[in-house]
């Protein structure tokens, strides 16, 4: 469902949903702008020194008011303020676009950060209940939905370039955007306030999906984790219930704690350690083992497992999917 | 008998040039230290996935980068040029406050140091310059890291503040006679500007990192969330300072250029009354644009729309000075030296910094900018290029005046190009890594991110620029110890500091010059002016021990003051604060109050009123025609 990785996942140079969209021609057109003034001034300095120049080693001229000059700055203060009242009304005319979606989002979707990675939480819709995950948001093509952001700790910046600019999460306050993704794919998130040792490892991903797997998808998220289906695999259900259980939620078994993500269905979800790792065997299992080594400071311990113990453990989570 | 400014001891110098020229080392010590700083964290950016520093060590050097640049390096460098040259330029035998003069000086010097001695516990601020809570509050940042940056940044506070009043009264009191407020060189305009905001907006910052400090030593909630507190409160707190404080760091160093470029350009600068009136209108509007460093943080859109808006019309001021120092040259004829190459490359990064400046004014594309490396990049263009460019070429240009020797051409064309090409280097790919979306702050990325390239060739250009920087300094070094010899005025220069000896005599002037235009000593080149200036004779007031105050508008002469002597009070003081301000972050309450009580007998001994300060009217003759 993925494809291919985007050589540039933050790129905002071009764009994939309806806000960016509407802004891109703007940012371009700002680009272009300070683009042809930066050379038009650089070829006036430099053609000015080396026309009117002394000749170097020459004794330094007597000084004479050689015109009034005033003439450049009636045209350029003039010329400059044509175009920046120009980009001013531009700007509010997109700014009114975006502000608010183009139609009733679909549903809602609250973000609330925590120092380094996403809690996620699905409001409860018509026909599905709430549920919890974090660090990947899945959203049908061609809806807008609603981003309520917050924060449990300090602040963070939610950003999906290729979606949408960034809004920040504010603990005590309750911002709100929203996104809608204009073609299927995997559009990089990333954490844009600076919020401690692991800002820079503190990224998501919006999963955007045809209507039809979305609802299929949402179903199963619903779900409570599967059972254990061989003696191997219990046996890591039981270490990840001794080890675990106190900061991470699984939905269906006594682990209830969170300070951790939900791990209900998280090998559904692409990436580990909030868009750090994808998903897979070797991953986790260095997960598990060494999450201080993995991503220095992060709020899981390392787990006092060898290396035996925590293959066990991965193979459990694995198969909550 | 000796200068009433000579020091009988080191420590007590109330000379406007020594302090300015003390300001000057100390700051770009400063600057060392934040370069050494930005190189390690380029080494660290110049691969992905790099493990040479632990997030932790990254933050701490990424902020005390910030802090050093920003706080310690870039406003007190400016100070020193304008503590050294106000007089010179208005024709006056010193600063209206000697003693408040060094007294700032200490500050800063105390402030600096307080700041740094977190290295030597291992805990440097480590939440960026601007500091943001809750990250700053004590549940997230237990250790003392805050306490030194907060303690430390009101002592600074207090430097600035009373350096500003000082350089704001002695516009208004201290010009020669006959130096119209229509006649002061730029550089006045853009320090007084600076000076102006600073005492509105310091306390503002003061406050603000004194009410952290409260939360986090005495549990009070002014931004703690659980208790009802507001972490915005803080951005706008910071940001009310911060923005103004960006323009007091580059309005005095574009009076630099707008003051010397002329020089070098042989003419009188183009649009002198549209220049110095932008200086003022640039500095009225950055009042009102703080929130669009706050774009993001969900205010209603009717705001964005204001902000944004002002953000956009701030540019106007800006595109004056542009076009009066490009119809200067266009109209003049440039002398190609070392200082001349900075101050015409410096309009280049000018106007580079101010279009992505005007880009991320446009909320919607802010949007998108923030917190990029495009911010970044964008910061580095203001910061090098309006001031780091201009100061060196100040170097280049007044150092002759300073030190009584000529810089080197040879090496000055090795500086500059390795900071012009270093520079741009440097910075003008990392736009592009921040259009790519590469976050700010962060202490490592992942490879497969796109960014890898542009990192490892910004990281080449900052050392390219510091190579530039080590030619500056080993031209400094040179120079001081024997540098040809450069005569009162080596750029055939029209203002008043040209007509004093180069290094200029404690007193500066032997008379109390008389100014009649702009340009004094152009007066028989130009030939404009019905008076002519007398640069050479007027008042002869006792041996430099008096100094002339004059009318606000006018610069009529009022009244001669005396000069205070030397003193130790300034040093004393400093002392004082500096171990109250010690004693406030180790809770030594008792420390604390004893050295409230010393400051107090310091301050007392201070303003003591003494029979030598009374000051006299002026002889009739020179005030009848004055
Ligand atoms: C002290 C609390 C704590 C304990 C105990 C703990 N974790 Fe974690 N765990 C976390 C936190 C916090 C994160 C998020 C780290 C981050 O990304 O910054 C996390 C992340 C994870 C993730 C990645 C989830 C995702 O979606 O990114 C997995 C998988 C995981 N833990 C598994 C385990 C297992 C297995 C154990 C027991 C061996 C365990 N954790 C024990 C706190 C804990
Ligand atoms: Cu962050």
């Amino acid at each position: 469902m993925n494809g291919e990785a985007p050589p540039r996942p933050l790129d905002y140079l071009t764009a994939q949903g309806t806000h960016a969209l509407e802004v891109l021609p703007l940012t371009w057109g700002v680009l272009i702008i300070s683009l042809l003034v930066t050379a038009i001034i650089s070829v006036l300095v430099v053609s000015g020194i080396l026309l009117r120049r002394v000749p170097s080693g020459g004794p330094i001229p007597p000084v004479a008011r050689t015109g009034s000059g005033m003439r450049w700055i009636y045209i350029g203060v003039g010329l400059s303020t044509i175009v920046l009242f120009g980009t001013a009304v531009w700007t509010m005319r997109v700014l009114a676009a975006v502000i608010s979606p183009p139609a009733e989002p679909a549903f809602t979707v609250t973000v609330d950060g925590r120092q380094w990675w996403w809690r996620i939480r699905y409001h409860e819709t018509r026909d599905t209940p709430e549920f919890i995950t974090a660090n990947e948001i899945r959203i049908p093509v061609g809806v807008p939905v609603r981003i309520r952001l917050t924060s449990t700790d300090v602040i963070h910046s939610f950003w999906v370039p290729a979606l949408s600019g960034k809004t920040d999460l504010i603990p005590g306050r309750i911002n709100e955007t929203w996104i809608e993704a204009t073609a299927p794919g995997v559009y990089r998130g990333q954490c844009m306030e600076y919020c401690g040792w692991q800002h820079a490892r503190m990224g998501f991903v919006v999963v955007a999906m045809e209507g039809a797997a979305f609802d299929a998808w949402r179903a199963s998220q619903v779900l409570p984790a599967s059972e254990p289906q061989n003696a191997a695999i219990a046996e890591g259900k039981r270490i990840v219930m001794t080890h675990c259980c106190a900061c991470h939620t699984i939905r269906g078994t006594e682990a209830g704690g969170s300070a951790g993500p939900d791990l209900t269905h998280v090998a559904s979800r692409l990436t580990i350690a909030a868009g750090t790792f994808v998903t897979d065997r070797t991953t986790l299992e260095y997960w598990i083992r060494h999450p201080q080594r993995a991503k220095p400071g992060n709020r899981m311990v390392d787990p006092d497992l060898d290396l035996e113990a925590t293959r066990l453990p991965a193979a459990y989570i694995l198969k909550l999917r | 008998m000796g200068n009433p400014t000579d020091d009988p001891w080191w420590f007590s110098t109330t000379d406007h040039k020594k302090i300015g020229i003390r300001y000057l080392y100390t700051a770009f010590a400063f600057l060392l230290l934040g370069g050494i700083e930005a190189l390690i964290l380029r080494v660290q950016l110049a691969q992905p996935n790099a493990r040479l520093l632990s997030p932790e060590a990254y933050n701490q050097l990424f902020t005390m980068h910030g802090i050093s640049m920003i706080f310690l390096y870039a406003q007190p460098i400016l100070s020193g040029f304008s503590n050294y040259l106000w007089p010179l330029l208005l024709g006056s035998r010193d600063m209206a406050f000697p003693r408040l003069n060094a007294l700032s000086y200490w500050v800063f010097l105390a402030a600096g140091l307080f700041i740094y001695s977190s290295f030597l516990v291992g805990a440097a601020p480590n939440d960026g310059w601007f500091n943001y809570v809750p990250y700053a509050n004590r549940e997230y940042n237990p250790g003392p890291n805050i306490d030194f940056l907060a303690l430390g940044m009101i002592l600074l506070g207090i430097s600035t503040t009373v350096g500003g009043i000082n350089f704001v009264v002695t516009t208004f009191k201290m010009r020669a006679p006959g130096m119209s407020i229509n006649r002061m060189p730029i550089l006045i305009w853009g320090t007084l500007t600076a000076s102006v905001a600073n005492i509105f907006v310091i306390p503002v910052v003061s406050l603000a990192f004194f009410l952290l400090w409260l939360d986090r030593q005495f549990g009070t909630d002014f931004f703690r969330v659980e208790a009802g507190g507001q972490p915005l409160l803080w951005q706008h707190l910071f940001w009310i300072f911060g923005h103004p404080w960006v323009y007091a760091i580059i309005l005095p160093a574009m009076g630099m250029v707008s003051d010397a470029l002329p020089v070098l350009c042989r003419r009188p600068l183009v649009g002198y009354t549209f220049v110095a009136l932008a200086t003022v209108a640039t500095m009225a509007i950055g009042f009102g644009v703080w929130t669009h460093h706050m774009f993001v943080t969900g205010l209603p859109g009717i705001s964005l729309s204001f902000f944004s808006g002002a953000s956009i019309v701030i540019a106007i001021p800006s595109a004056v000075s542009v076009f009066a120092w490009i119809a200067t040259i266009w109209t003049g004829r440039p002398v190609l030296n070392t200082a001349f190459l900075f101050f015409a490359s410096f309009i280049v990064l000018f106007v580079i910094g101010g279009v992505s400046g005007f880009m991320t004014a446009s909320v919607p594309v802010d949007w998108q900018l923030h917190d990029t490396y495009f911010v970044v990049a964008h910061i580095h263009y203001v910061l090098i290029g309006i001031n780091v460019f201009p100061v060196i070429g100040a170097f280049y240009h007044w150092l002759p005046k300073m030190s009584g020797r000529l810089m080197s051409e040879t090496l000055g064309l090795w500086n500059f190009w390795l900071m012009f090409i270093g520079m741009n280097l440097a910075f003008l790919p990392m736009h592009l890594t921040g259009l790519w979306g590469m976050p700010r702050r962060v202490y490592t990325y992942g490879e497969s991110f796109g960014w890898n390239t542009l990192n490892m060739i910004t990281t080449i250009g900052a050392f390219v620029f510091a190579a530039g920087v080590l030619v500056f300094l080993v031209n400094v070094f040179l120079t001081l110890r024997s540098g040809r010899r450069a005569g009162a005025n080596p750029w055939a220069a029209g203002s008043l500091e040209w007509a004093t000896t180069s290094p200029p005599p404690p007193y500066n002037f032997a008379v109390i010059p008389t100014v009649r235009s702009r340009y004094p000593l152009w007066e028989h080149q130009l030939r404009d002016t019905p008076h002519r200036s007398e640069p050479y004779r007027g008042l002869e007031l006792a041996k430099g021990h008096e100094a002339l105050k004059s009318s606000t508008l006018d610069a009529e002469p009022q009244a001669i003051l005396p000069m205070p002597h030397a003193s130790l009070d300034p040093v004393l003081l400093t002392l004082g604060l500096a171990v109250l301000f010690v004693a406030l972050l180790v809770h030594g309450w008792w420390v604390a109050l004893g050295s409230g009580l010393f400051i107090l007998g310091v301050v007392i001994h201070w303003i003591w009123p003494r029979a030598e300060f009374g000051s006299r009217e002026p002889p009739e003759e020179e005030a009848a025609h004055g």
